[in-house]
């Protein structure tokens, strides 16, 4: 049996889509909670090492969530994610850009589009995040941004290892 | 430089050239007529894989060509895992998140 834990993710390039998924030993109705309230999301959206800080949050269709991650070196990367098609702890999709601190999109990066499905597995709550986009060369722009993301997390992964 | 190898990989035209060399061993000229770009435009992106150790030439007689490092190859073939990696190291977080809020609300 595969471990619970393990996140899936699965790439569609014809499609332009790359989907997530990820079961989380919390009821549905926490899930959804740490998902959509911004002091719970701040706690876990930016991975290792950098910093989530939620500017503005309105929760809502038409409604935006304006945060900025900010690196160990102190430099910050904001991003607006706007709130569409709201389905109370059943999901919501959203669009995800890059921007400056007043959220005025910077359109030199590539733009993102999201469907977050939730839904209730006994005790447990499977989560599936599908992120599309407008062409391949968005996504392979994100996913070399991924790259990066993913050897800092790692390193910063070390350095805790490093420091037993 | 690891960082590197992920960077060149990262490109599709730089990725399919890696699969038609990876195929057979070619020359630029080769692979230029292949992709219908120029040489020099071709040239560029052959450098960037060479110097990451994805490519490597062979000289034999007075053709050149570029084969394939193998070993270098299966180091990032599944060219998604630090993306995974990404997504994973959130989500670790997230679970801690979560079970704070459980033990808080068992508390209660």
């Amino acid at each position: 049996m595969e471990s619970k834990i393990s996140t899936l993710i699965s790439k569609d390039l014809k499609n332009k889509k790359i989907s997530v998924k990820r079961e989380f030993d919390a009821p549905l109705s926490m899930v959804w909670k740490a998902w959509t309230e911004r002091q719970l999301l701040d706690q876990w959206w930016a991975p290792k090492p950098w910093m989530a800080k939620t500017k503005t949050m309105i929760f809502k269709n038409g409604g935006s969530w304006l945060y900025a991650m900010t690196g160990p070196d102190g430099t910050s990367m904001w991003n607006i994610i706007e709130f569409s098609d709201v389905q109370r702890e059943k999901g919501f999709q959203a669009v995800s850009a890059f921007c400056d601190e007043n959220g005025k999109k910077n359109t030199d990066f590539p733009v993102m589009y999201w469907k977050n499905v939730f839904s209730a597995m006994g005790s447990e709550t499977l989560v599936e995040v599908e992120i599309s986009f407008t062409n391949e060369a968005d996504m392979e722009k994100i996913i070399a941004m991924g790259f990066e993301a993913g050897f800092t997390a790692a390193l910063g992964n070390l350095d805790e290892l490093l420091a037993k | 430089m690891r960082r590197d190898v992920f960077q060149a990989i990262a490109d599709p035209t730089r990725r399919n050239i890696i699969s038609l060399i990876a195929n057979k061993p070619s020359t630029p000229k080769t692979v230029a007529d292949h992709f219908n770009l120029s040489r020099q435009a071709i040239s560029k992106h052959i450098n960037i894989l060479a110097e990451c150790g994805l490519l490597s030439l062979q000289i034999q007689g007075r053709e050149y060509y570029y084969t394939v490092q193998p070993k270098k190859l299966v180091e990032v073939n599944d060219w998604l895992e630090p993306f995974r990696k990404m997504w994973e190291d959130r989500f670790l977080k997230l679970d801690k998140v979560l079970h704070h809020l459980k033990s808080k609300k068992n508390g209660k």
